[in-house]
């Protein structure tokens, strides 16, 4: 092994230095763009836009320069990453997607710009989901956990307090979301599922799995224990210590039975996990329930008797944004609503907050499968132009009214959050 | 004060080294161990005094008895895979160390065959975890071998996401930190002194025994020292190859800071380096690995 590197050494060597100059350049460079743009006259609209993969598209990048002139430059980091930078480095980003409940640890922190709702043209036709927690024709929705009309608002510009009700300070523009409930493979059940208790039944012993994020896994979790009849939560978003022990201590005992073949915790892994047949029911995301379908195998994003867990994920602004910064953010997040990204995002299978812009943006066919729940016309395409369904295809649990109207708690931070975390290892632990 | 420049040159050779060592690895270390003694909450570290990240840690390890609480069984687990894990590559890189030594003859095919044993680094943690299951899932290669063979009729199920495959898995990954310390030293093993045992009528066993393990202690060591550390905290390959079903020390540390808990997370990582330091110097309590290099 030492013989090698001797003949090898000079060429190393030149090979560092190399790679040296290049790192010095790059940062030669990189020190160009952020030092610049004040100076230039035609400066380039650039927006730093940290968030997770899920939403960071290109299309969506490409579309907004086209119309906008402004230049996104994603900075990708995990749900849990992206909560962390937003707290220790604020200055690394202008626009921010998140999810509502982390708004409980950020907002506190101080470095989240109240956003002036005068400001967000569409703001009146956001979707009374948000602002008031009903449908569009008035159907009040589950607001267990941190639904999202409980963080909407802030008391004033520079609180840190929510505000019970409406204001003009806005924490977090909506801009996608969506109900979440159990995959099946309804090829290797073969019955209908009509109940999260069914994660548990023994009929699925080692063949069920749970998702391994500690604050989504304990609602997925609740929403089991709940349907078994065991107890009933007041708030499933928001735990004692009594109710986080007994749902870690009956998930253990199924943990322990051998009821779950793994847990995951990546994307990719609920997709392989289902498409190899390792689980036949599964917590899951919609994506991935998409994902395992266009491999050309059967999966369901069962619709569940007690309801959906729900999540919804928009755009904050960082505090240190300023001067035209801070315009062309509120220029983004305008654009955002005005209707191309909306149709974008419902053609994956989300919604969007704006419903009104999106459908102009949709075709009636389109619509009519994503958002009504009627029969595809003709064959349904993702945005990239691979066919999803073919006509005649109904989506998993209908219309928009029938998945958002059935909404039983959303992801959530609890007060107990330390303690369930705690709890949770002991759980991986068993 | 020829001794005193002496010393002075000996100081500024040593110099980059130790402070590259301050910075990047003492200092750090530091702040971890201050760290794990602040208060937080949700969103932020409180730099004021408490215990809080250790005795949460050790939550219900008395009040619990018998039972044990879960840091001691996360231990016992972490300790139980890296002991099987330890076992088997050093087994194995014993083995594949002495064949390359001693049975492999020119140096280029010597080099050739070392090289051969990265192959486990070539592809992504992902995507050995994407190959593993279709070898050893309910519907994989090994299990549809063994049906077709009529050696059993259900699906082994203890192939993936237990114990085995994570044990699998860490000696596929780790055998090579085995390999080229203990071949290494076996390299360097005095050839005359074998042909002396061998003309004294040891036998192979006995050269074996009395020669080539004792001369070889330092690679086995080494190697060693990278196995243990490396397997005590690793919970990529636990999680994954264990289906996220099997806790690791380092998986605790890992939820902590997703929790945003860094106090926590800080004190369970001192934790960690504190029982790890122990084995390792238990383990160089047996070699003298300065003395015998």
């Amino acid at each position: 092994m030492s013989n090698p590197s001797k003949s090898n050494s000079g060429v190393s060597r030149r090979a560092l230095l190399k790679g040296t100059a290049g790192a010095v350049g790059l940062a030669a460079g990189s020190g160009a763009i952020t030092g610049f743009p004040y100076v230039h006259s035609a400066e380039p609209k650039v927006l730093r836009y940290l968030g997770t993969a899920v939403n960071e598209g290109d299309e969506i990048s490409k579309k907004c320069l086209e119309d906008t002139g402004i230049k996104i430059e994603y900075i990708t980091a995990t749900t849990d990453d992206v909560t962390k930078r937003v707290i220790t480095q604020p200055n690394s980003f202008d626009v921010l997607d998140t999810e509502y409940f982390t708004l409980k640890k950020l907002v506190p922190s101080g470095n989240i710009f109240a956003l002036d709702a005068k400001k967000i043209k569409e703001f009146d036709n956001i979707t009374p989901v948000f602002t008031k927690g009903q449908l569009p024709n008035g159907k009040k929705i589950g607001d267990q956990g941190t639904a999202p009309w409980k963080v909407l608002y802030l008391e004033g510009a520079n609180s840190k307090k929510f505000s019970t009700t409406p204001t003009e300070f806005v924490t977090l523009i909506p801009t996608v979301y969506n109900a979440d409930t159990l995959g099946i493979r309804p090829d290797l059940i073969k019955r209908p599922i009509m109940s999260w208790s069914e994660l548990l039944n023994p009929e699925f012993k080692g063949k069920a799995s749970i998702l391994n994020i500690p604050s989504i896994g304990i609602m997925d979790a609740a929403m089991v224990v709940e349907a078994t009849g065991q107890h009933k939560y007041a708030d499933k978003g928001n735990m004692t210590k009594a109710e986080i022990d007994l749902t870690i201590k009956i998930m253990t005992e199924a943990k322990q039975a051998g009821q779950f073949r793994a847990f995951w915790k990546d994307f990719n892994e609920s997709v392989n996990l289902m498409a190899s047949g390792e689980t036949v029911i599964q917590s899951m995301w919609s994506p991935a329930v998409t994902k395992v379908r266009s491999m050309g195998i059967a999966c369901t994003f069962q619709p569940l008797k007690e309801g959906y867990r729900s999540w919804a994920s928009g755009f904050c602004v960082s505090k240190a944004a300023s001067g035209p910064k801070l315009d062309w953010a509120y220029e983004f997040v305008n654009w955002y609503l005005s209707g191309w990204a909306g149709a974008y995002l419902n053609r994956q299978g989300y919604y969007s907050a704006v419903l009104s812009t999106a459908k102009a943006n949709m075709t009636a066919d389109e619509w009519g499968y994503w958002m009504e729940g009627k029969a595809a016309i003709g064959d349904i395409k993702a945005p990239d132009g691979t066919i999803l369904e073919k006509a005649g295809a109904k989506r998993d649990g209908g219309s928009y009214d029938d998945r958002m109207g059935a909404v039983a708690c959303w992801n959530a931070v609890m007060d107990e959050n330390d303690y369930m975390v705690r709890k949770w290892n002991e759980f991986i632990a068993a | 004060m020829v001794q005193d420049r002496k010393s002075l040159v000996a100081w500024l050779q040593a110099a980059p080294m130790m402070l590259i060592f301050t910075l990047f690895f003492l200092l750090p270390l530091l702040f971890v161990t201050i760290v794990s003694a602040w208060d937080y909450n949700e969103y932020e570290m409180i730099p004021a005094f408490s215990m809080r990240g250790y005795t949460d840690t050790f939550e219900g390890c008395i009040a619990g008895l018998p039972d044990l609480c879960t840091i001691l069984k996360t231990y016992l687990k972490t300790l139980k895979l890296c002991l099987l894990t330890w076992s088997l590559t050093l087994l194995i890189g014993f083995t594949v160390s002495y064949f390359l030594a001693f049975h492999v003859r020119s140096k280029t095919w010597q080099i050739v065959l070392t090289l051969l044993c990265t192959i486990p680094f070539w592809t992504s943690n992902v995507i050995r975890m994407i190959a593993w299951i279709p070898l050893l899932g309910r519907n994989g290669l090994v299990n549809k071998g063994l049906e077709g063979m009529g050696l059993i009729q259900q699906p082994v199920e203890w192939l993936l996401f237990s114990e085995f495959s994570v044990v699998l898995a860490l000696v596929h990954l780790f055998t090579f930190f085995m390999v080229v310390p203990i071949f290494n030293s076996m390299i360097r093993i005095d050839r005359r002194l074998i042909e002396a045992a061998y003309d004294a009528g040891a036998t192979g066993w006995q050269t074996l025994v009395n020669i080539i393990i004792p001369l070889a202690k330092p690679g086995i060591v080494i190697g060693s020292i990278f196995v243990i550390t490396i397997v005590m905290g690793d919970f990529v390959t636990v999680g994954v190859m264990g289906g996220e079903q099997i806790a690791s020390a380092g998986k605790i540390i890992e939820t902590r800071l997703s929790a945003l808990q860094f106090p926590a997370a800080a004190a369970n990582a001192v934790i960690l380096l504190g029982i790890t330091i122990l084995i390792i110097s238990a383990l160089t309590r047996i070699v003298d690995i300065r003395k015998e290099l």
